[in-house]
């Protein structure tokens, strides 16, 4: 039993740290830990930069950019890229559609795809959820019909976060309209240039539009570009989801945050003294660090017991982490936005906070706050929402 | 990084695993109870005998050599069973401050007879209104000749009716709540002056009120300087107590879902209902979060950064008392009125988890502590 990770694997992390703090553009960080969305071009700069030094991919099959790193180093990534503040490379490429198509795809997709997915030379979407098919995925109703060469695609997807940067978009079709839900879907690529597709935003409670709907009418997709076998794309999903077991936690943001909280709260003051020095706000704040470190305790657990074992499998323990870490985060941003106080009421638009020359309205740190709190209310519901997790270890240890 | 146990620690935690399984059922456990001591000497020369007795003791004063691992195994097994025995009072409370505060003779006299299950000891210091500060001391220790003699009225004394020997924080100078002037001092339970009442506490363990009138007692440690000794050993203390609660909660949790696997109400098992499985998978991440920070005190225990072992006992105690008292209210509320019943187990699990929360302060109390000295991050 021992906490401290090897010689090695401290000297593997303060690799990747000097990467990140020194590589990694100072502004792009500083704004990212601000709660600012990184904007299309600094998230493409970014993921070259990284995918230039080995560390978009790492966790991918060594021939397309892998690492062969162990888990524990994964683990290490993935916290000192968060604790730095820099923008993830973009999940749909490298955590999604990346990791499917280096275990489902054909070598001809695998050549075509994921060297310009790991370097963002295309941009991916996702193509899953639709109006009637939520945490529900399966009753999924979009279309493809095999006519000749070709897939024609029918159907609205929503919840397409950040289509409107996007190049291709990988979806979920259903192919045979007979079959039991699960067993009619296919995956399938689609070039976001065909004719037929339109993209609509979605403005959310923040203010924001990073959402999109979309909709495929009459869309022609080559054969080709249907990944693995047709009607098996439910398992390419689950293994898509199942993926990603413990960066979902996202324990370095909330320690970020956390620090953040601690910095801006020593410069807002209560009567007399800095807020951070309140007695109820520091057993509040001490009370989300507790768990926090519980969380951090329990990824590495996690962590540890992945050492050396394949990835892929789908382990119940990464939905604690997304329950627990899911909510964590929220409770970040209630901190955050108490502390900003009376500024956190002043609306500005977007678009007018970054970039602008206009002075802020109260301290510069107080717009993002409250428009965070809202649009963070997302994480527990995307990638299975907090009640499909417990419906998933309800399955584990129930067994109903 | 590393969480597994080594294979001397595999087969420490096998053996105890065994004994708790084969000796201490739940019928087992309430004959133990009815006991004159309220205990079994029978069980406790048989930990003596499987060397439980000495698990953090040198090998020198025939113990096994133990660290807070060693422990946690220990601790964790036995709340699996809620063993009723003085290994708290004894080995952990009385036994760590001798090990770290006493002399070389008071160790070389009384560790042995601690291993070999010939002596218990309990530590005399809570009083009316210490609450649960530890440097809180009224009780006062005067010079008598070459000896000295104590006043003063100690409570909640763990195991205290049953001690050979009395550990006991007294005042030798400054006020109530100076941190320099605390002494600890030794005195064998049948020493004129010293008046014990005894008596159970809710989880079916006992606990004393103890007054000291002139009480001869000599001194461990350096009087008015033991108090970083004293909060070394509720540290560890801390530590052994959220590993007993992981055994506790982790019953709890375990009995729940069979239960709920095998309860039939409206013609189907109460598991298959998604408002229960829900409230059981929470149960079961508290479980394992509150286990993640038992690991973190106990690695965190042997650490010579008071501060930083502190936080970390503080930070634990924060978890499992919130934990605890969200899986054992609803382990409760899940099984229904069974649970209700003196003669269902898992009321009695729900009691011992609760005074374990009370135990060196509660969760709100650690909070304060955590929130005044710092960050668990820092």
């Amino acid at each position: 039993m021992d906490l401290n990770f090897t010689p090695e694997e401290v000297a593997f992390r303060d690799e990747v740290r000097h990467f990140f703090r020194t590589e990694i553009p100072a502004d792009i960080r500083a704004k990212h830990l601000g709660g600012e969305h990184a904007t299309r071009e600094e998230m493409v700069q970014t993921q070259r930069t990284m995918n230039a030094n080995g560390y978009a991919v790492p966790h991918w099959p060594r021939e397309w950019g892998g690492k062969d790193w162990t888990s524990v180093q994964l683990y290490l990534y993935q916290d000192e890229m968060q604790l730095a503040g820099v923008p993830h490379p973009l999940p749909f490429n490298v955590s999604m559609v990346g990791p499917v198509i280096a275990q489902f795809g054909n070598e001809a997709q695998k050549k075509r795809f994921l060297p310009r997915a790991a370097n963002i030379d295309d941009w991916w979407c996702q193509g899953f959820s639709e109006p009637g098919a939520g945490s529900d995925l399966a009753s999924l109703r979009t279309t493809a019909r095999r006519e000749g060469d070709t897939y024609v695609v029918n159907g609205q997807k929503t919840w397409t976060t950040l289509a409107q940067h996007a190049d291709w978009l990988f979806c979920l079709v259903r192919t045979d309209m007979a079959a039991k839900k699960q067993e009619g879907i296919s995956f399938i690529l689609i070039d976001m240039k065909t004719k037929g597709i339109t993209v609509r935003p979605i403005r959310t409670i923040d203010g924001g539009a990073e959402v999109n709907e979309v909709f495929l009418d009459e869309v022609v997709v080559p054969a080709e570009n249907l990944v693995g076998q047709e009607n098996k794309g439910w398992d390419y999903a689950k293994f898509l989801l199942g993926n990603e077991r413990t960066g979902i936690a996202r324990v370095g943001v909330s320690k970020a945050r956390l620090a953040r909280i601690r910095e801006l709260a020593s410069l807002e003051r209560m009567g007399d003294i800095p807020l951070i020095e309140d007695r109820a706000f520091r057993e509040k704040l001490a009370g989300v660090e507790i768990e926090l470190k519980a969380l951090e305790m329990t990824q590495l657990r996690v962590v540890a017991a992945e050492r050396g074992q394949a990835s892929g499998k789908p382990n119940p323990a990464s939905s604690i982490l997304k329950l627990k870490g899911s909510v964590l985060q929220q409770a970040t941003n209630e901190l955050l936005m108490e502390v900003v106080g009376p500024y956190a009421m002043p609306y500005v638009p977007e678009d007018d906070r970054e970039g602008s020359n206009e002075p802020p309205i109260g301290p510069d740190y107080a717009a993002e706050a409250a428009p965070e709190y809202f649009n963070w209310r997302k994480i527990s519901i995307y990638g299975g929402s907090n009640e499909i997790q417990r419906n998933i270890v309800a399955k584990a240890i129930l067994g109903f | 990084m590393d969480f597994d146990l080594n294979e001397d620690q595999r087969l420490l935690r096998d053996s105890v695993e065994r004994l708790v399984t084969d000796r201490y059922g739940f019928e087992q456990r309430k004959a133990f109870l009815s006991q004159p001591d309220g205990f079994s000497r029978e069980m406790w020369k048989q930990y003596a005998e499987l060397g439980l007795l000495g698990v953090p003791f040198a090998e020198e004063h025939g113990g096994f050599g133990g660290g807070p691992v060693e422990t946690m195994i220990v601790m964790e097994a036995f709340g699996r069973g809620l063993v009723v025995e003085p290994y708290l009072a004894t080995v952990i409370l009385g036994g760590g401050l001798i090990r770290y505060a006493g002399s070389e003779a008071q160790q070389a006299e009384m560790l042995p007879k601690i291993v070999g299950g010939e002596m218990l000891v309990a530590f005399a210091h809570v009083e009316r209104h210490s609450r649960y500060e530890l440097h809180n001391v009224a009780t006062k220790a005067e010079r008598d000749g070459d000896g000295w003699v104590l006043s003063g009225d100690k409570g909640v004394v763990l195991h205290g009716d049953s001690a050979d020997c009395l550990l006991v924080t007294a005042r030798v100078s400054g006020g109530q709540r100076d941190r320099d002037g605390i002494g600890l001092f030794l005195v064998r339970a049948d020493t004129p002056g010293v008046t014990r009442r005894g008596y159970p506490t809710q989880d079916g363990l006992r606990a004393a009120e103890i007054s000291f009138d002139r009480a001869r007692a000599e001194t461990v440690g350096e009087p008015g300087a033991v108090l970083p000794h004293i909060e070394r050993v509720v540290d560890e203390a801390i530590a052994a107590i959220c590993a007993e609660s992981i055994g506790v909660m982790t019953e709890m949790q375990t009995t729940t879902v069979d239960y709920m696997k095998t309860r039939k109400q409206f013609g189907r098992a109460i598991g298959e209902f998604q408002a229960l499985q829900h409230r059981a998978v929470d149960m079961y991440v508290d479980l394992e979060q509150a286990r993640s920070m038992a690991l973190y005190a106990t690695v965190m225990a042997s650490s010579d950064d008071a501060v930083a072992r502190r936080l970390a006992a503080s930070a634990a105690k924060v978890q499992i008392g919130r934990s605890g008292r969200k899986i054992g209210q609803e382990t409760i509320q899940l099984h229904g009125g069974i649970a209700m019943t003196a003669e269902y187990k898992i009321g009695h699990y729900f009691k011992r988890m609760t005074m374990i929360d009370i135990l060196f302060g509660d969760a709100d109390r650690h909070l304060a502590e955590v929130a005044a000295h710092g960050s668990v991050f820092a």
